[in-house]
């Protein structure tokens, strides 16, 4: 169905120019098209997340700009755009401005990765989730650059505690993710995916893949910067972290780079544990956008789970935050490697 | 090698302003943090910045026009600020209040303490990071604001009291409102606790930091909540009784530990016990008249008085040294919250930025009580 859309698409370009600039004209319409679901993501996260806080705090929520409130964010990102680009004076003008970008291009860069379906996925390797996760770790430098070129000793702080956080919980994401990886034997995400249709990872792979999710989950919070871990900004103690400096569009650039983060995150967790574009009853085949689908429910639902965190835990401290990782998560995950592999080994996977 | 590494690692000391506008510091409070990366080697408080002189103000005014500039201290207990006032004045001049007013002014005095204790859990919540708290305090706070609306006509600066009794009559949904408030919290306190004290992040977050041990607790004159969190025997309304507080039974907190955690655990239990006090009047609101008749100008005897209560944040202390006149010669406001402010240093020292704020929380500060 979605094949001959792109198909037609195809061939009327071909009508058009020569082989070369439809190649090259189809690589920048799907950037375009990647630029637009960013956007409309982060916009669609946002709400999302202001109404489940609103859920969760016996209050409504945006309910007036549009249906249930729903282009309430629209209007704030049109709000932001027409702000005014502030800025300190002694900070490192250089660093300051390019900052941003490094949060925003690492989290399009992952986004090309994430199958929506079967069919829609911009960039298919075979080191797939090596690659998700290396990218990911770029994102982190903008956050630390923010942090220390503002001239701000609150986004000074915050950046501080971005590195101690990033340098620390990147292990366990790897780990947990390694440890899915010894069970599919692959590193393509779409292998990943169809190697699931005999039954979701989390189920074959039991009681390491149960443990390897628990730690995913944990670690991942940690990644996209959220309560409990949400030193990076902790509003109660450094105001806005590392953000604190940045206005308009530079800061909805970080605003919106954290939700996007928080649903590649959610989608890493859906194609190694949840079968990705999958259906839970195995018809995916038969119905036209039933993989778009079940994927976006997949990955709604583990996004209101970290939602649920946020709107429930309070805030780790520093030494705390280092203490279950380095002191607990690492040494589980170790063990969980080893009996992932046993398992594989002896065959007690289902 | 080493040398180098230590030459070129050395870290720096550093001064952070935090404050007069920062989210923790609840009002314009300002704190200069001397800090070693995150870990704090000194507090300095800068105070004076919403400083309105109101003790001197208060010299200008009659003793009548005083109570309601004692609602702009701390504007969380300002029944009980009010109060204070109203009985230094009816003391003075031995005017003798129907138990009635006495009754009442009790009910409301808890009312209020319940109200401000639920807001400082909302913010407690908030300080340490759980957002959700704020709005379930205010679920709380709104029922009993709503109550105090419907009895004086305002739900935060009351003005309730007057010299002689109570502005306004009781209304007659006051017995079955506060009736409704007592079932209905009682449903929430162990919902708090889920959501909160049992907690294990939030545990960990207060178990052993700020800790102030008795003695320290008493040198640095700590009071209410705060103290008893270090197991200091001071509520007033045990000391000293006043309005019904004499006849009314209830427990005074106690928590020997001295860490962030009793102090929580101290104003958790305490609304239960500002529960069983308004239990214990509610139906027994004796009849009679809510307001005794003054003379039109009220004029201390000479001398010196002094009149303690005992607010949502500690021992309130009102001081009047009288000469006879109409105006007070000097009058002397004792905020509980300046006390317990300055022993966050001691208590701060050597732990986090985080922990700061949880201490600062946990102390329970509203800044216009310590800044008058």
């Amino acid at each position: 169905m979605i094949l001959n859309i792109f198909t037609d698409i195809h061939n009327l370009l071909l009508g058009l120019m020569s082989a070369k600039a439809v190649h090259i004209t189809e690589l920048v319409l799907i950037g375009v098209a990647y630029l637009g679901i960013f956007a409309v993501l982060g916009l669609f996260l946002v709400w999302l997340e202001r109404r489940v806080a609103g859920f969760f705090q016996l209050r409504l929520g945006p309910n007036r700009v549009g249906p249930s409130g729903l282009f309430q964010t629209i209007a704030d990102a049109l709000k932001l755009v027409s702000k005014e680009l502030t800025g300190t004076v002694k900070a490192d003008k250089q660093l300051y401005k390019i900052a941003p970008y490094f949060v925003i291009t690492t989290a399009l860069m992952a986004m090309a990765l994430i199958p929506f379906s079967q069919e829609i996925q911009a960039f298919d390797i075979n080191i797939g989730v090596f690659f998700l996760i290396s990218v990911s770790s770029i994102g982190v430098l903008g956050i630390f650059l923010a942090g220390w070129s503002s001239n701000n000793k609150y986004s000074l702080i915050g950046g501080m505690r971005t590195g101690i956080q990033m340098i620390s919980y990147e292990l366990s994401v790897g780990m947990a993710v390694v440890t899915m990886v010894v069970l599919a034997g692959t590193l393509q995400i779409s292998e990943i995916v169809e190697l699931q249709k005999s039954g979701w990872f989390i189920f074959t792979g039991h009681i390491p893949a149960i443990i390897a999710f628990m730690i995913f989950m944990i670690a991942g919070t940690a990644e996209s910067n959220r309560v409990p871990f949400d030193l990076v900004e902790a509003e109660s103690e450094l105001g806005a972290g590392f953000h604190t400096e940045y206005s308009g569009m530079r800061f909805a650039y970080y605003f919106l780079a954290e939700f996007v983060n928080m649903f590649i995150i959610a989608s890493i967790a859906v194609v190694l544990f949840f079968g990705g574009w999958l259906s839970p009853f195995g018809i995916t085949d038969a119905i036209p956008f039933a993989g778009l689908f079940w994927f976006t429910v997949k990955v709604i639902a583990v996004i209101f789970i970290f939602m649920w965190f946020r709107w429930t835990f309070p805030r780790f401290r520093i030494d705390q935050l280092l203490t279950l990782e380095w002191k607990y998560l690492l040494p589980i995950n170790m063990v969980n490697i080893v009996l992932m592999a046993l398992m594989v080994w002896l065959g007690l996977t289902f | 090698m080493e040398e180098f590494l230590t030459d070129r690692l050395k870290t720096q000391e550093y001064f952070l302003n935090m404050g007069p506008q920062h989210p923790a510091t609840h009002g314009v409070l300002m704190l200069l943090l001397k800090l070693d990366g995150e870990i704090i080697q000194n507090v300095e408080l800068d105070l004076g910045y919403i400083h309105r002189s109101i003790e001197k103000m208060c010299e200008r005014d009659t003793y009548k026009q005083i109570i309601h500039l004692t609602d702009r201290l701390d504007y969380l207990s300002s029944h009980m600020n009010n109060e204070a006032v109203c009985l230094l004045v009816e003391d003075a001049l031995n005017i003798e209040v129907a138990d009635r007013i006495k009754v009442i002014r009790t009910m409301m005095s808890e009312l209020s303490r319940i109200s401000s204790h639920v807001l400082w859990w909302g913010v407690m919540g908030m300080d340490i990071g759980a957002l959700t708290t704020f709005m379930y305090g205010f679920r709380e706070r709104e029922m009993i604001n709503d109550i105090f609306e419907e009895t004086c006509g305002a739900r935060l600066t009351m003005n309730y009291n007057v010299i002689g009794g109570v502005r306004y009559d009781l209304h007659e949904n006051f017995a079955k409102r506060v009736k409704d408030f007592i079932t209905h919290f009682r449903k929430k306190l162990p919902e708090y606790d889920k959501l909160l004290s049992n907690n294990i992040i939030f545990q960990k977050r207060l178990e052993g930091i700020g800790y102030i041990s008795k003695e320290d607790a008493v040198a640095y004159g700590l009071n209410g909540p705060t103290a008893r969190g270090s197991g200091v025997s001071c509520d007033v309304r045990k000391i000293h009784p006043y309005s019904a507080y004499d006849r009314v039974e209830f427990e005074e907190i106690l928590f020997p530990e001295g860490d962030s955690y009793a102090r929580y655990r101290v104003r958790i239990r305490e609304m239960w016990e500002s529960l069983s006090i308004l239990e214990q009047l509610v139906d027994k609101i004796p009849e009679g008249e809510h307001r005794v008749k003054t003379k039109a100008v009220i004029k201390l005897p000479e001398g010196d008085f002094l009149q303690r209560v005992e607010s949502a944040r500690g021992d309130f202390g009102v001081y009047v040294k009288s000469d006879g006149q109409k105006f007070p010669y000097r009058l002397k406001f004792r905020s509980p919250g300046f006390a317990n402010l300055t022993a966050l240093n001691k208590m701060a020292k050597g732990l986090k930025i985080a922990d700061l704020v949880a201490i600062l929380s946990t102390i329970d500060i509203v800044v216009p009580d310590i800044d008058r």
